[in-house]
């Protein structure tokens, strides 16, 4: 429950927030949440990154699987990853999950002071 | 303490949006690229949602009804030509944006905007031929005729209502993946993409190759080596049609060489920076288009097929489409950016091109007064050289700027700014691609018209690249036509001191070679020579023709009554190897059996008994092209000095060389201390192309099929992008033969139109979405591959109804 709510806040929120601003927006919501939820710093970091990983690698998932991989199996073969589309969908939530991730460790920490 | 920890875990979060916001070289923005909500994953369409849709369109005189097929052909019913050319033009670029505005920067120079500095030295090239230059002339010229200007701006306001109903999120995948924003589409660039065909097109010029040809081996090796004609006699216009027009121009001879016209005239890193830029057309390309008169057909009513060849990429060079109003309905390939259908049919008649390869451009000496190029020498006086400046912004750098110097014989391309030349002496280039000039027009009234008068008053607005215009009607006509600006162009390097060299006679468009309904029944051209020799203008030919596909065609046509469709396919697809069948019996000969081993003696018994098709699934295919690729460069070896640039005589001449001349000085490798005969090169040839064949594969028994070896590939238009693009895929023919596919060329558009049913086949290897995230990006390659087709389904609106996938219904 500790870890579900902040994780399932800042993942809608952002969800939110993209629709409107630029992808680095997750990194306010992540920052600000963490910072107003008073969450520790190591939870902050891991409920933003899952948060946003979810999000990515859920949204991505949906194109994704609605377009039966056409594009995710060409992409994968440029960045390279052998045409996987799940090691593309893994790396789409990890990029975001990262930025998100640190910004909330951020947020913690900036409370912490 | 604290203070720290908070300090670096900010930075890392800014350093890392940092990182991904920007581009890490080659690669986009990652974060931008990966964000599902606005990169690459919002170009995953969905594969199984279509619904219909109505949309508000600003700029519409009325109401506009598009429906998309099963294939994704776009039907659209306008009320009006304007609204017509307005939704062609907002449907070709829902689905061809990027390609539409990366084809049109390559002819105006401009790719280093978004390529940077390593496109710069291409793009400067483009200038420096003069085809921005042209485009301009072109637009010009176009908006003097008020009907054409109307329907270029309704296309291009078309274009650019889509472009502005365009948030990044919708961007094609491309400009997310460069980093960058289409811009707005105008006249201009319509007229750009024609000049991007003419320098595909009506490049077959050899003036720089055979002057230097005839300075190091002579005039009489010249003609022995590219005689102007053969046995060879299955012209476009069939042997023996009377002209009519006989003694309007005195027949010219051959040109006679320039006196004084010597390799010394030119000093070669001028002709080693030539050869590296300029690109020359490889030979045999091909192209085919035929009609067949109702007397030779099973219906009564002609067949015209057209498949022109040209490199094959993804998105396609082509666009399928069915436009229909009140004053036409016209189905068949469109050009991506362009209004009008360039090669298809209406209710009434059929019409379909091929390359004509005239020579219409010249290179002249040029002799300017002094390092300022302010002047030039021209008839014994100094005249001024006009100085077009060129500005190109360059991706990630300054801006350049560079000036050239523009002649009466047209631009400098070479000079000591451009091109690692040194040389005081300059070499410029004019050609009828800088004229301007209304192609569309041409287009706009095949696609309305009736019959073959119409036909023939649509070509005369044809200016360039020449091209074999064929034609049927539902009414029985048959016809060809070989049309385009036609000036007496030089066969050599030509004194651009005297104007006595400037093109003074052009053929006028009436006298362009054309037959209509001959005898024989059918009408053909395959980018052979055009004419018989009693036609009265000259015609410079130096390895420009080619003529094998044409004897097969004819052949074929010739050959058989009551044809039908399935004969048009079956003739479409035919691997029958003509220049193997002339060559091989002359290679076998030489062959000494006794001194090969046993797996080269498996080869040579499978070659005797072959049956000369380069069919996908036949090993003996491959031991022929291995061998005669091997063989070609090393008889030909004197030509390959990159400082003294010659054109190789092709294929088809060396077929006849070979059978008729065991001893030629040509034989000789150069690389070798002894002196080679044709027999010997033979059997080096083959010792080494069964080497290479052991290598590859082991051992000869092992060697895969021709289809495999080929490795056919339809490649993204990014040379980087093989991901985008589809490798191996399996299929026959190759140059030369009428499936003139090879590794990375081919029929990019196939159509037959069967005036009995009133039925279109047609396909491309492509599809007709240039997004790699929709299933409609290349559905159509495995079909072309295996020699397939579809019907075109050009119906009513009705019938299109039901048969669509979804419709868009466009308000005003």
């Amino acid at each position: 429950m500790k870890l579900l709510f902040p994780i399932v806040a800042i993942a809608m929120v952002s969800a939110i927030v993209q629709n409107f601003a630029p992808w680095w927006s997750i990194a306010i919501v992540a920052f600000i949440l963490s910072y107003l939820l008073r969450l520790k710093p190591g939870l902050a970091f891991l409920a933003a990154f899952l948060g946003v990983f979810i999000l990515w690698a859920g949204v991505a998932a949906r194109l994704d699987f609605g377009n039966d991989h056409i594009l995710s199996q060409r992409i994968a073969m440029l960045f390279p990853l052998q045409g996987s589309y799940w090691l593309l969908l893994l790396l789409t939530g990890v990029i975001g999950g990262l930025v998100s991730g640190f910004a909330g460790l951020s947020g913690a920490l900036l409370r912490k002071q | 303490m604290r203070f720290i920890g908070f300090s670096l875990s900010l930075a890392a979060t800014i350093g890392l949006i940092y990182v991904l916001n920007h581009p890490l070289g080659p690669a986009p923005a990652l974060g931008r690229f990966f964000d599902p909500y606005s990169g690459f994953w919002q170009n995953a369409e969905n594969t199984s949602h279509y619904h219909d849709i109505d949309l508000q369109m600003n700029g519409l005189h009325d109401k506009v009804e598009v429906y998309f097929d099963d294939r994704m052909v776009p039907h659209i019913f306008a009320q009006n030509d304007e609204d017509l050319f307005f939704m062609q033009g907002y449907i070709t670029a829902k689905n061809r944006l990027w390609q539409m505005e990366v084809q049109t920067h390559s002819a105006a120079g401009r790719v280093s905007e978004i390529a940077g500095e390593k496109a710069l030295a291409k793009d400067r090239l483009s200038r420096r031929i003069g085809l921005g230059y042209g485009a301009e002339n072109s637009k010009a010229f176009i908006e003097k005729d008020a009907q054409s200007n109307d329907l270029v701006r309704a296309y291009c306001a078309g274009v650019n209502a889509y472009i502005k109903s365009l948030s990044p999120k919708d961007y094609p995948l491309e400009y997310k993946l460069l980093g960058y924003a289409p811009e707005e589409w105008t006249p201009l660039k319509v007229a750009l993409l024609l000049k991007n065909m003419a320098n595909m097109l009506s490049v077959y010029e050899f003036d720089i190759e055979n002057t230097n040809f005839v300075s190091k081996f002579g005039a009489d090796q010249f003609h022995y080596i590219y005689p102007e004609r053969d046995s060879f006699t299955d012209y476009i216009i069939p042997r023996g049609t009377p002209w009519a027009f006989a003694g309007d121009s005195a027949p010219d001879g051959p040109e006679a060489l320039p006196a004084g016209l010597k390799v010394a005239n030119v000093d070669r890193d001028l002709y080693e920076s030539y050869d590296r830029a300029i690109e020359k057309p490889q030979e045999l390309n091909g192209s085919n288009n035929w009609a067949v008169s109702g007397s030779k057909t099973k219906s009564g009513k002609p067949l015209l097929c057209n498949d022109p060849h040209l490199q094959l990429n993804l998105p396609s060079i082509w666009y399928e489409m069915h436009l229909s109003s009140p004053s036409m309905n016209v189905y068949g390939a469109t050009l991506p950016g362009a209004p009008c259908v360039i090669s298809g049919w209406n209710d009434s008649i059929a019409w379909g091109v091929t390359n004509g390869g005239r020579d219409v451009r010249d290179w002249f000496t040029v002799q300017f007064k002094d390092d300022t190029h302010n002047e030039y020498l021209l008839d014994s006086q100094w005249v001024k050289t006009e100085k077009r400046i060129e500005r190109f912004k360059v991706k990630g750098g300054k801006d350049f700027v560079d000036t050239v110097l523009y002649t009466r014989f047209g631009p400098i391309v070479f000079d000591q700014s451009y091109g690692d030349v040194k040389s005081k002496k300059y070499l410029s280039l004019k050609w009828t691609a800088h004229e301007g000039s209304n192609e569309f027009k041409t287009f706009y009234l095949l696609n309305k018209g009736n019959n073959y008068d119409n036909y023939l008053d649509a070509l005369n607005n044809y200016s360039c690249p020449t091209q074999n215009f064929v034609f049927a009607s539902r009414s029985g006509d048959i016809a060809i036509k070989e049309q385009g600006t036609h000036p007496l162009t030089h066969e050599f390097v030509a004194d651009g001191s005297t104007s006595a060299s400037d093109w003074h006679r052009i053929i006028p468009n009436a006298h362009n070679p054309t037959v209509k309904n001959p005898e024989r029944g059918f009408v053909s051209s395959a980018n052979q020579f055009p004419v018989d020799e009693t036609y009265p203008y000259p015609i410079t030919h130096v390895g420009i023709y080619e003529n094998p596909r044409a004897m097969r065609i004819n052949h074929l046509l010739s050959d058989s009554q009551k044809m039908d469709v399935a004969y048009m396919q079956h003739m479409q697809r035919d691997n029958y190897n003509t220049i193997a069948s002339l060559t091989l019996p002359t290679l076998l000969r030489v062959i000494d059996r006794s001194k090969l081993t046993a797996d080269e003696v498996e080869a040579i018994t499978a070659l005797d008994k072959w049956d000369y098709y380069d069919n996908a699934d036949s090993k003996t295919t491959v031991y022929y092209e291995a061998w005669t690729d091997v063989l070609y460069p090393l008889l030909w070896d004197e030509m390959g000095d990159p400082t003294l640039p010659m054109r190789k005589p092709n294929t088809y001449r060396t077929a006849y060389f070979l059978r008729d001349d065991s001893t030629s000085t040509f034989y000789d490798n150069l690389q070798t201390g002894e002196r080679e005969t044709r027999d010997m090169i033979v059997l080096m040839s083959f010792d080494k192309a069964m080497k290479q064949l052991k290598d590859k594969y082991g051992s000869l028994d092992k060697v895969k099929d021709w289809g495999s070896y080929k490795a056919t590939m339809v490649h993204h238009l990014s040379p980087q992008l093989d991901a985008f693009s589809r490798m191996n895929v399996y299929c026959g023919g190759n140059r030369g033969i009428v499936n003139a596919t090879s590794h990375d060329h081919g029929p990019s558009w196939r159509m037959i139109v069967d005036f009995g049913e009133m039925k279109g086949y047609c396909l491309y290897p492509g599809g007709e979405s240039g997004n790699p995230g929709s299933k409609f990006y290349d559905n159509m390659v495995d079909t072309w591959a295996k020699g397939d087709y579809y019907v075109a389904k050009f119906e009513p609106k009705a019938q299109l109804d039901r048969d669509k996938l979804y419709k868009i219904t466009f308000n005003k």
